[in-house]
């Protein structure tokens, strides 16, 4: 098992720098005072600057916080108590309710997004409304509430069957067997569901290119236009910025898991000292 | 251990199984106005006409697009491939680094995947165009003229060329769905490598297996799982993309996926068209899962990130 790998190691050192170099360019070409995506002509930050005043970047980014935050949240409500119901469920019934929950997520975007498409078209026309940010957040809720219940379906199975009980021996009612017992059981899990769930909405192109219409559009439909008319270096700004944010939001997750993880140690040695 | 709930019911407190059940009852609903009716209209539509009558034209014509299909299986097949035979020996190398290095290196690896993947595919248009960076590295080291001299020995005919051409090339495509997808293939290989018992390999060795029958014996049939998770997760993207063709080869590597996108947005709008080529694509991806299943039967491998 120790022993070493060379060839291994390099292909991986070799994956490594075939993962960073373009975003290395990118992040190099986004201070690159010219037009140019490969000629370098001094530094500059006017790229930075642009995009922070062009009003399409920015309303698109407000779009897709917006629904990124609330599709999330709503998801991680609605896809809790789901759990909850198909936990409680015998197994002839939950097996194929959990098959039809993860077709959005097996199934490839573009067919999600073109179905989603068909039923708001249609929808629409019987009803008379046209796709926009209701039909964008529609669709995200319905493609994020699958991983919010995969994550916290697990949690739910790890719990002490014996707790619902015991809750209810101790004179809870169902009501708060549920918010008092099971949800901070299993909170671990729906905040993971609801970090999966906000990431996927965040990144999400094909679903939000097929359901918004041309009234709405996310940062990744206005990239996906830049990208199309090949000349903006904010492109480059943009994903710096991402790339910096993404950068730093790890750094602090990873720090705090790193200090609790001590903390635990540290909890552990004293308790192991005092006895 | 019957009395104890008995109690809590006589305060009206216990929900019966039933009930209890009823929580996922919203869930349900919604999962059939926005999971099962979308998948049915696209059934409706690929079987109606535009006068909402009942055809077989668009599945008749599909026999056009026979090209398209099999350019989108092979170029997905391709950059599976080549993700499995990148992917799993970098897989290994990293499950064999102490937990610390690992956890970075894993952490390195998913960072770009919160990158958004356009602005990932975009990074690579300025790499490989014509006058891209790899093309005036290529002619910086001279390695542009030395092909036009060598070309001018071969045939009098030839004609210098000034690039590579790179962009706008099934390659690029590949190369493009290869780097979009490759930590789809990584992590879930890992993942399983990682838990394979260390005592099970030592088992082996004691018995005399050397390095190589060991990975043949033990550790490629216990990773089998997530390789296959890893395949699936590859190739249903890279069969279906249209953004990567899009970029890197400005509409002449014509995939599946651009040829639904323009049944629905494009000039060419004819959603039953779509509808039925959706339908194809999504019995592809049926019958790739189910052929998957059959290999790593048993053990249920649900990698979602």
């Amino acid at each position: 098992m120790k022993k070493k790998n060379t060839g291994g190691m390099l292909m991986t050192v070799l994956m490594y720098i075939f993962l960073y170099a373009p975003i290395i360019i990118m992040i190099v070409f986004s201070f690159n005072d010219s037009k140019s995506r490969t000629i370098w002509a001094g530094f500059t930050l006017r790229w930075y600057q642009e995009l922070f005043r062009d009003d399409l970047i920015m309303s698109s980014l407000q779009t897709t916080i917006a629904v990124s935050v609330l599709a999330s949240l709503i998801s991680a409500v609605v896809g809790t108590y789901a759990a909850i119901g198909l936990f409680n469920m015998k197994k002839n019934w939950r097996k194929p309710l959990l098959t039809v929950n993860n077709i959005p997520v097996v199934n490839a975007d573009i067919i999600t997004g073109v179905s989603l498409a068909l039923l708001f078209v249609s929808a629409g026309r019987l009803m008379g409304f046209e796709l926009g940010f209701g039909t964008l957040l529609l669709a995200h809720i319905s493609f994020d509430i699958p991983y919010v219940i995969l994550s916290v379906m697990p949690k739910l199975y790890q719990l002490d069957q014996n707790l619902f009980e015991a809750a209810q021996d101790l004179g809870c009612t169902w009501f708060q067997t549920i918010n008092k017992v099971i949800i901070p059981g299993i909170m671990p899990g729906i905040v993971n569901g609801l970090l999966i769930a906000f990431t996927m909405s965040l990144d999400d192109f094909v679903i939000s290119y097929f359901t918004a219409g041309s009234s709405v559009q996310t940062l990744s439909m206005t990239i996906y236009a830049m990208t199309r008319r090949r000349i903006s270096p904010k492109i480059n700004a943009i994903s710096t910025l991402i790339f910096a944010v993404v950068l730093l939001l790890l750094l602090v997750v990873n720090a705090r898991e790193a200090r609790q993880h001590k903390l635990e140690l540290k909890k552990e040695n004293t308790l192991k000292g005092a006895a | 251990m019957n009395e104890a709930p008995t109690l809590a019911r006589d305060r009206g407190g216990v929900l019966s199984r039933w009930q209890r059940q009823a929580f996922a009852w919203p869930y349900m609903f919604w999962m059939a106005i926005f999971v099962v009716v979308p998948i049915a209209l696209i059934a409706v539509y690929a079987f109606t006409n535009a006068q909402h009558q009942f055809t077989i034209d668009n599945f008749a014509g599909m026999t056009d697009y026979a090209g398209v299909f099999g350019r989108s299986l092979w170029l997905a097949f391709v950059a599976t491939v080549v993700c499995l035979l990148l992917g799993y020996p970098v897989a290994l190398a990293i499950s064999r680094t102490d937990p610390k290095t690992q956890r970075i290196l894993l952490m390195l690896i998913m960072l770009p995947m919160w990158i958004n993947f356009l602005l990932r595919t975009y990074a690579w248009m300025s790499i490989l165009e014509n006058t891209g960076l790899l093309n005036r590295l290529f002619n910086a080291i001279g390695l542009i003229s030395l092909v036009n001299r060598v070309g001018a020995h071969v045939s009098a005919g030839y004609t210098p060329i000034d690039h590579f051409q790179l962009i706008n090339t099934g390659g690029a495509v590949v190369l493009g769905m290869v780097y979009n997808y490759l930590p789809f293939m990584i992590l879930p290989i890992e993942s399983v490598i990682v838990k394979i018992d260390p005592f099970v390999i030592e088992a082996a060795q004691d018995l005399g297996a050397d390095g190589h029958t060991v990975f043949r014996k033990v550790i490629l049939p216990l990773s089998l799982s997530g390789v296959i998770s890893g395949i699936t997760m590859v190739f249903v993207p890279a069969v279906s993309t249209f953004v990567i063709s899009k970029l890197l080869s400005s509409g002449t590597v014509m995939l599946l996926g651009d040829l639904i996108e323009m049944q629905f947005t494009g000039a060419a709008y004819n959603p039953h068209l779509g509808a039925a080529i959706s339908l194809i694509m999504m019995f592809i991806v049926v019958l790739c899962m189910s052929i998957m299943n059959k290999f790593g039967e048993g053990e249920e491998q649900a990698v979602v990130m």
